[in-house]
């Protein structure tokens, strides 16, 4: 298969899965008991009945269900996410508005993951089985393990409030491209990144590993390469394969992370959005920002599968 | 089998082709006799005595079970009106406010001292009493997740793997949209649909998380029914039923168990930031996450003078060293039974 055709059959095959993505979002707060007006309600006992089916019928949730995702989907192909039920502002202008600090504090997240990990899993691989792969191994295994907010919560601690090297929190934010942001960037970046960093180590050094025993190394090293070009050009490119793979799984983790990252640091993104909606029952925003996360992650996952086929022609015969 | 008797007297006709005892002797057609039908457990056991040599698995594993048996004992359990587990390791209740009759003298945020060895929390409770609790909440919703999950996704990953065809197909699609979705993203959404507590977060963490198991079984399946006794078992007339649950499935399990144990620490972490989030149990309930939440606007806002350092690291500690342990365990696992594929490559060095 020539990597063109590769590409369009996979992008075809995100198409079911992008309408799955809509019917699940939309699927869990419509076939659940209590629509955004019950609630409302609920919550306004004033309301009559009469004003209660006006509303519902403005909001689009009179009709059964069927007919109710049609409407909602044909406004959301065309960019239309409804509005804010309390403010009436546009939905896509918030997701607008946010996603610029989210994708900044991802992308810091994934440049601090890259930076360490690399060059910390090609010194594990190539020291395997000394003190300086088992003290990384344990801080890759911490990584993996200790919960994103928590170790937020331990860097504003220890630099922020002991040391006093990074402001708390943003008082009142400058525009997102400045030097000054990076301050207000690096402990949250830090704390997106950790669990990434670690799991891109340990697959680095596994497959480093892997790479190191096969017979193209012998032979490099045979002609007389000095090991330094061993290493970094023959062995780290093969291993750098496998990060691929992973990326889209971690990218998930960095959006997933980024909701709980920008509630502890307080960061005006896609994330804290998310949870203010949810905490103010804001049904369009909560839907919106699902839907839009579940066709980040499939495009993410379409980038690196991508990106895998053209650096591994093998994967394209599957 | 080796001083198999071969009847080569010349000069004397003898009638050996039927000798029953040569037919119950031969060679079998297949590998399978008797023996190996217990090899299974064999593998498994070769497996354990690998776990067992791995001494951070197992210093892993005495944590875990230490945390466990403390956060068991922490308070008495009473089921229905009688006491099942009568012992108190905590010295008072999670939701005593201590300065409200038991101790005037305490003040809201003490730092740690012999008399509350983690310190008070922000609501005058003591810390130690409410971390050993706590664990009752993450630990069980840990393990009780998994086991819905890993169970649900073993039969999922079965049929699908097993059948293929287009049921394969429409149910790795269902798969691949669940994956569309972070895990935690779903979990927030179903508890803000459902609201907060205990079972509502088991749900929250089964309905969609089964989705990884059934994805590997499938693969696994796939892999194991080209072998040559799934053929056998469908020649000799087994329904699929039991193919699948009897032949193949098992056969599937060492991965399922790897993943499973390296799963608990991210369900235990997902119900600790649904806490954090104010999304999980009760504020005033004793869960690691929810009690972290309580003491974040403290930590951000820094009171004046002194830091509550011990309301944020305590809480947040116990979550790391539990989800770490059960890293190292996963990881202990992983080695073991890998090693067995390896180990009987290369004639079994046990």
């Amino acid at each position: 298969m020539s990597l063109q055709r590769f590409i369009l059959k996979r992008t075809l095959s995100i198409i079911p899965i992008m309408f799955g993505v809509s019917v699940i979002t939309f699927g869990m707060f419509h076939l659940t008991p209590g629509d955004p007006v019950t609630q409302l309600v609920a919550l306004n006992p004033d309301v009559t009945a009469a004003e209660e089916a006006a509303l519902r019928e403005r909001w689009g949730l009179s009709g059964p269900v069927w007919e109710q995702y049609l409407d909602w989907i044909s406004n959301v192909l065309v960019g239309d996410f409804g509005q804010e039920l309390q403010t009436g502002r546009e939905v896509s202008d918030i997701v607008w508005t946010r996603l610029p600090e989210t994708v900044a504090l991802g992308l810091f997240g994934w440049a601090f993951a890259l930076i360490i990990a690399i060059p910390a899993g090609v010194y594990a691989a190539v020291n395997k089985d000394q003190l300086g792969d088992t003290v990384s191994r344990f801080l890759a295994l911490s990584g993996i393990s200790i919960p994103n907010f928590w170790l937020g919560l331990m860097l504003i601690l220890i630099f922020s409030l002991y040391l006093g090297l990074f402001p708390v929190l943003a008082p009142s934010r400058s525009s997102l491209i400045s030097p000054e942001m990076l301050r207000y960037l690096i402990l949250p970046g830090i704390t997106i990144g950790t669990a990434s960093a670690a799991s891109i180590m340990r697959v680095m050094r596994t497959s480093m590993t892997e790479e190191l025993n096969k017979e193209y190394v012998t032979a490099a090293r045979a002609k007389g390469l000095p090991e330094r070009t061993v290493i970094l050009k023959h062995v780290l490119r093969n291993s750098l394969i496998s990060v691929v793979t992973l990326a889209a799984t971690l990218t998930a983790s960095i959006v997933a992370g980024s909701v709980v990252v920008e509630v502890v640091f307080n960061w005006p993104g896609l994330g804290r959005e998310f949870i203010d909606a949810i905490n103010q029952r804001e049904i369009n925003v909560v839907m919106a920002i699902t839907l839009f996360t579940g066709f980040f992650v499939i495009l993410a996952n379409l980038v690196a599968d991508i990106v895998y086929a053209a650096l591994d022609p093998r994967i394209r015969y599957d | 089998m080796t001083d198999r008797q071969t009847h080569d007297e010349r000069g004397r006709i003898r009638i050996s082709g039927f000798d029953s005892d040569r037919v119950r002797d031969r060679e079998p057609m297949s590998d399978w006799t008797d023996e190996s039908s217990g090899e299974t457990v064999g593998r498994w056991r070769r497996g354990l005595r690998k776990f067992k040599r791995n001494r951070s698995a197992m210093g892993a594993l005495v944590i875990v079970v230490l945390m466990s048996l403390a956060a068991l004992f922490a308070r008495p359990i009473e089921v229905f009106g009688v006491v099942v587990q009568p012992f108190s390791l905590a010295p008072y209740d999670p939701t005593t406010i201590l300065y409200l009759g038991v101790d005037p003298s305490v003040e809201v945020y003490d730092p740690p001292s012999w008399q509350y060895p983690m310190g008070v929390d922000g609501s005058g409770r003591d810390l130690f009493s409410r971390l050993l609790v706590g664990g009752r909440y993450s630990l069980s919703i840990g393990f009780i997740v998994v086991g819905l999950t890993a169970s649900f996704g073993l039969i999922y990953g079965s049929i699908s793997g097993y059948y293929g065809g287009n049921v394969d197909e429409l149910m790795m699609r269902i798969v691949d949209t669940i994956f569309a979705f972070p895990g935690l993203i779903l979990a927030l959404i179903i508890v803000a649909i459902l609201g907060g507590g205990y079972w509502q977060l088991v749900l929250a963490f089964s309905l969609f998380g089964w989705a990884g198991y059934g994805r590997l079984v499938r693969g696994e399946v796939l892999k194991i029914k080209e072998n040559e006794y799934v053929m056998a078992a469908k020649a000799l007339g087994a329904r699929d039923r039991s193919v699948v649950f009897r032949h193949i499935a098992p056969n599937a399990m060492p991965p399922l168990i790897v993943l499973a144990s390296l799963n608990i620490g991210s369900v235990v972490i997902g119900v600790a930031a649904l806490g954090f989030l104010g999304l999980g149990l009760d504020p005033s309930s004793a869960e690691w996450g929810t009690m972290l939440n309580a003491t974040r606007s403290t930590l951000i806002q820094g009171p004046g003078g002194q830091i509550p350092w011990w309301a944020t690291v305590y809480p947040g500690g116990a979550i790391f060293i539990f989800v770490m342990s059960m890293n190292m365990i996963g990881d202990g696992i992983n080695d073991a039974l890998d090693a067995q594929q390896t180990g009987v490559g290369r004639g079994g060095e046990d």
